[in-house]
């Protein structure tokens, strides 16, 4: 019988399947469509220091085998999270991985405290929304800034620190040892590609925001290439992610270099895609006598 | 713990050019579904996202929806053929609230937004207005003239019934006999005008709202609505929130 756990920066996941963050709301919302219990992990909305609206609408565009978003991370912030979200999120059987995003280096350190003090297992830094006008993908996108903030960041933050990459850079590689450098426990990839789609009658973007961030199957290679390079260039842990909407797409991030693999835009279409997911792995594992799901982890034999 | 259902499509009509009425079995949303609740519908083929539909009625077996062909999904859905099977969530999201003390209750729809109204028009006792663009886009006439106390038609360029926005009709009728609640789903401005006859008269006012969505669950956050109101407030989602909203709920703007 196949065995699903898996180690994630020493903490012990029971399948290598968790939730992407912003496409699982806080929890309550997709609750009524899976059992929570059932992924690995949850990652939870995107916090910053303060709480955000969000952008305007529309918020979302269709896009072949994909779509756009720049919802602009609206959340209740972070103390609202600590206080009120996250000790009911503890009751729950799965690990919950925090996602923070900032626009200063401050706000960066202070919600990693603020953190800290709460059950979450993971604090995941994100420093690639492309959906927000300071921050986010401003830190994600230089080798330097991004060692420093995650030096600063790790002297608050006493929870293992994954570090959330874009896929919007010359070389993720050198971003993910800029990461590792700075004290990163893991990172995770990929977080959307920048995109626009243009209505031809109006000659205006579709989105309020004009550009947002394309997710879903149309980048799944560049994800798994991503992860595939940054597997190469790092001894830390990955979270791969990017448009996996069946077991053999998961497969594919584990097989490039992925610990942890997250389920996101898929779940829009297919809300308990968890279940194919880790049913299929399973089956996998048991087809090639896998014992422990581990051992797909960086496999790939390159031609 | 709710389900995505695979649900056979029984009943297929073309009911004006490019708007399709479906009827599919669906006991388990059939059960549970309320008036104005929508359904998140696959499309099929290379249609990534579901499209949102609303539900138009239900009996102890089935559930109908109406949908005009707008793009690609709506196109690809409409190929379907009875027999086929068609995956759909729901029923979803907050539906009209029906409450006792509504005696005067008034229902106007426009265009492809008299489908949502239909369940509701057989549940209660209302004075129903329907506007269509021209005579060859009227549909459903009959039925609501079965389940309404009473039912205008117009069109807006007058070749059938009333002739200019139905929302001149209603509130005619409505400045004669009075009423004690609006209901309305339609095109956003008929439904900002009846927000203005509504809010100037003081009469609670219940509206269908659109927007592009994703998940259909309240989860991704895209489908939002502007509610006027400032920082966290200020937005609502249109597929867990509403779709249906008081007027005074929602701006209209955004």
């Amino acid at each position: 019988m196949a065995d699903l756990r898996i180690d994630y920066c020493g903490i012990e996941f029971k399948n290598p399947i968790v939730t992407a963050s912003g496409t699982f709301g806080f929890g309550e919302e997709d609750g009524e469509y899976t059992e929570l219990s059932e992924y690995g992990g949850f990652s939870a909305k995107g916090l910053t220091r303060t709480p955000r609206p969000g952008n305007r609408a529309p918020r979302i565009a269709e896009t072949p085998s994909g779509i756009l978003n720049s919802v602009g991370l609206q959340n209740p912030g972070v103390e609202s999270f600590a206080a009120e979200i996250m000790p009911e999120l503890a009751k729950l059987d799965t690990h919950v991985i925090a996602n923070m995003s900032g626009n200063t280096v401050e706000e960066y350190c202070e919600m990693a405290e603020i953190l800290s003090e709460t059950d979450t297992a993971i604090i995941e830094m994100n420093i690639s929304c492309p959906n927000v006008k300071h921050g986010g993908l401003a830190f994600g996108t230089d080798a330097r800034t991004v060692l420093e903030l995650t030096e600063a960041v790790k002297k608050h933050c006493k929870k293992p620190l994954v570090v959330k990459l874009s896929p919007n850079v010359t070389s993720v590689a050198d971003i993910a040892k800029a990461a590792e450098a700075g004290g990163a426990d893991g990172v995770s990839l990929i977080n959307t590609l920048l995109g626009m789609k243009i209505d031809i009658n109006t000659r205006r973007p579709i989105l309020a925001n004009n550009t947002g961030g394309l997710s879903g199957p149309a980048v799944m290679p560049v994800a798994v290439r991503m992860v595939h390079e940054v597997y190469e260039a790092v001894k830390i842990p990955i979270i791969g992610m990017g448009g996996v909407m069946s077991a053999s797409d998961a497969l594919e991030f584990m097989i490039a270099g992925a610990r942890l693999v997250a389920l996101g835009t898929g779940m829009f279409v297919k809300p308990d895609l968890i279940i194919d997911v880790k049913q299929g792995i399973a089956e996998y594992m048991d087809k090639n006598g896998i014992k422990k799901a581990v051992d797909i982890v960086g496999t790939l034999e390159l031609n | 713990m709710k389900k995505a259902h695979n649900c056979k499509l029984l009943a297929k009509r073309e009911i004006a050019h490019g708007i399709f009425d479906f009827t599919v079995e669906a006991p388990e949303i059939a059960a549970a579904a309320q008036c104005g609740q929508f359904l998140h519908i696959e499309c099929g083929g290379d249609v990534f996202l579901r499209r949102p539909i609303s539900i138009c009625d239900t009996d102890d077996n089935t559930v109908r929806f109406i949908f005009e062909i707008k793009g690609h999904g709506t196109e690809l859905l409409a190929e379907k053929e009875p027999g086929d099977m068609i995956n759909i969530m729901g029923p979803l999201g907050h539906g009209f609230e029906l409450k006792p003390e509504y005696k005067k209750a008034i229902i106007i729809g426009g265009g492809i937004g008299v489908f949502p109204l239909y369940k509701l028009a057989k549940n209660i006792e209302a004075d129903v207005f329907l506007g269509f663009r021209s005579k060859d886009r009227v549909v459903m006439e009959d039925e609501f003239s079965a389940a309404a106390r009473s039912v205008t038609v117009g069109t807006d360029d007058g070749s059938y019934g009333y002739a200019g926005y139905i929302a001149g009709a209603a509130e005619e009728f409505i400045d004669n006999n009075g009423a004690d609640i609006i209901f309305a789903c339609g095109p956003l401005p008929m439904l900002k005008a009846v927000k203005n006859i509504a809010e100037a008269r003081g009469i609670p006012c219940q509206i269908s709202m659109e927007q592009r969505m994703g998940c259909g669950i309240g989860a991704c956050l895209v489908c939002t609505c502007e509610t006027g109101k400032e920082g966290m407030d200020g937005q609502v989602r249109v597929c867990k929130d509403g779709p249906v909203f008081y007027s005074t709920e929602v701006t209209l703007n955004g």
